[in-house]
């Protein structure tokens, strides 16, 4: 599996780290250093608040190589509440059942691994019902 | 510009080809085309494949082709934009004979899907999307699909049985065209009932993915044999639009941007309006794709698109023929290959030859082929010239 890619994408898998566009102010995410909007030049930095709520979503039961031993698992767009949208899986459901609309907030989440012990483990970015209370 | 007159068409049939390698597959719907046009000889080969280096360990396949259809030394490369790459091939074989540089060029489109089942192909299917922000997620083609109509569903209140018009018109379609996968009309039941894939899209609403070749040859009209045996086809329009790649980073995930981009700018091209189209090769690889297409295009307004199928609209006698050899949905997704089949297909229609499926006094087709939900689309207008 190919180190590098995924490291140099950390910051946006355990941070949510974008940038906001100093011309228009728009929230861009993943950086691209091009505004989506206005087309400016945007470099700065920003990271996200990870609070957003699903526009849609759907459960995987046929899952790619690297994904089959989560199967099922639900994947979502979530709007974010500062503009962009962003896919992710949903995790922390329990026995909740999934509306578009639903308020939820990121968390940093097992993705994938290489399904060979000597492999990388892939961390990044999932989504959870925002009410959600950890069992104590 | 030279006019580009379609002079041969070839194709093998859509399927489980376990017997039939990339090669073999590709020179069968080439031997075909080749004889079609009464012997051209091409001076440029556009491979039309998106996943032969990963499902076949085999890249390259320009070099390949053409060796193995004996035209090893005709300058040859492969075309890639994910399920448009036939479309995107076959516009460019059309740029290169429209700027007369060269004379006959040859498109083929190939794809092996089946020798490989399973999460392998899922994952190859995969790289079609943003490999760092949506395949990396668990995120695959057919759940984008699943995500897109459920939106969709939300949005425009569609019935549980709306999306079955586009299932019920490809197969009752797929029943006259003995190279499609399906050839079986089917009842309202059969999709009814149908296994739920990924909620709400069932598996009447996914196209099979298939294994197949076919093949164009295109030439300016000076050179073809004189006892040249059909009717004249041209490409009047040709256009290709891209938009973001990640479905997430879409202005409007439900409007089909490319789709009206490219439509739109091949129609101006052929100096046609929509009114004048006589039928639509959609690319239906899901139900939803289908509806979406005939939104952006203008043939239905916006959350529409299911209800002209559902109420017959796209059958043969219906306002705007769909998918009338099946579609991706009956004739199958033969992945790259798949824009060609379309061409094959408008070139029958409009030569009068589609038999059961013929669509009377047809002068225009639309053919229009998709990357991922609509990243890419290649548009093409067709024309019978009389």
């Amino acid at each position: 599996m190919e180190i590098p890619r995924h490291w140099r994408l950390k910051q946006q898998r355990y941070s949510l780290v974008g940038e906001v566009c100093p011309h228009c102010d728009y929230k861009i995410f993943p950086p691209r250093d091009v505004c989506p909007n206005c087309g400016d030049e945007a470099k700065e930095l920003y990271t996200f608040s990870g609070k957003g709520e699903v526009y849609s979503y759907t459960t995987i039961y046929e899952a790619p190589s690297g994904y089959d031993t989560n199967a099922p698992y639900t994947v979502a767009i979530v709007k974010l509440e500062e503009g962009p949208m962003i896919t992710a899986q949903l995790t922390d459901l329990g026995d909740r059942a999934v509306e578009i609309g639903m308020p939820v907030e990121m968390v940093t989440r097992k993705m994938r691994n290489d399904g060979d012990e000597r492999g990388i483990i892939v961390y990044g970015y999932k989504f959870r019902p925002q009410s959600f209370v950890p069992h104590q | 510009m030279t006019e580009v007159i379609i002079a041969g068409i070839g194709q093998t049939e859509v399927g489980e080809h376990w017997d039939i390698g990339l090669r073999d597959l590709a020179f069968a719907a080439i031997h075909d085309a080749v004889k079609d046009s009464g012997g051209l000889k091409p001076q440029a080969l556009f491979v039309a494949n998106m996943l032969a280096p990963n499902l076949s360990n085999q890249a390259h396949l320009g070099a390949l082709i053409a060796d193995h259809a004996g035209l090893a030394g005709i300058e040859a490369i492969t075309i890639e934009a994910a399920g448009a790459s036939g479309g995107a091939a076959l516009r460019q074989g059309y740029l290169a004979v429209t700027s007369g540089m060269v004379d006959v060029a040859l498109v083929v489109g190939v794809e092996k899907f089946t020798d490989q089942v399973g999460a392998g192909v899922e994952a190859a299917l995969s790289t079609t999307s943003d490999s760092d922000f949506e395949a990396v997620q668990g995120m695959t083609p057919t759940a984008q699909a699943a995500l897109l109509m459920k939106r969709y569903v939300h949005e425009h209140q569609v019935p549980k049985d709306g999306f079955a018009g586009f299932a019920l018109t490809a197969h009752a379609n797929g029943a006259g065209n003995p190279c499609a996968m399906f050839q079986k009309a089917i009842p309202l039941e059969t999709y009814l009932n149908a296994e739920m894939v990924n909620e709400p899209l069932n598996m009447f609403d996914i196209a099979p993915d298939a294994d197949g070749a076919a093949a164009l040859m295109l030439t300016r009209r000076e050179l073809l044999p004189s006892n040249f045996a059909h009717p004249l086809v041209r490409i009047s329009g040709s256009a290709s639009a891209s938009d973001t790649l990640a479905m997430h980073d879409r202005k409007d995930m439900l409007y089909f941007d490319t789709a009206q981009l490219s439509a739109g700018k091949a129609m101006k091209q052929a100096g046609i309006t929509l009114n004048q189209i006589d039928f639509f090769e959609y690319h239906d690889m899901f139900s939803i794709y289908a509806a979406l297409q005939l939104e952006a295009v203008g043939f239905a307004a916006k959350g529409r698109g299911w209800k002209l199928a559902a109420e017959g609209g796209i059958d043969l006698k219906g306002k705007i023929p769909c998918a009338t050899m099946g579609g991706l949905k009956a004739r199958g997704f033969p992945g790259g290959a798949t824009g060609v089949y379309q061409a094959v297909e408008a070139v029958i229609q409009l030569r009068g030859q589609a038999g059961a499926n013929e669509i009377a006094n047809a002068n225009y087709g639309l053919i229009q082929s998709l990357g991922g939900p609509a990243s890419t689309a290649v548009s093409h207008i067709l024309q019978k010239l009389d």
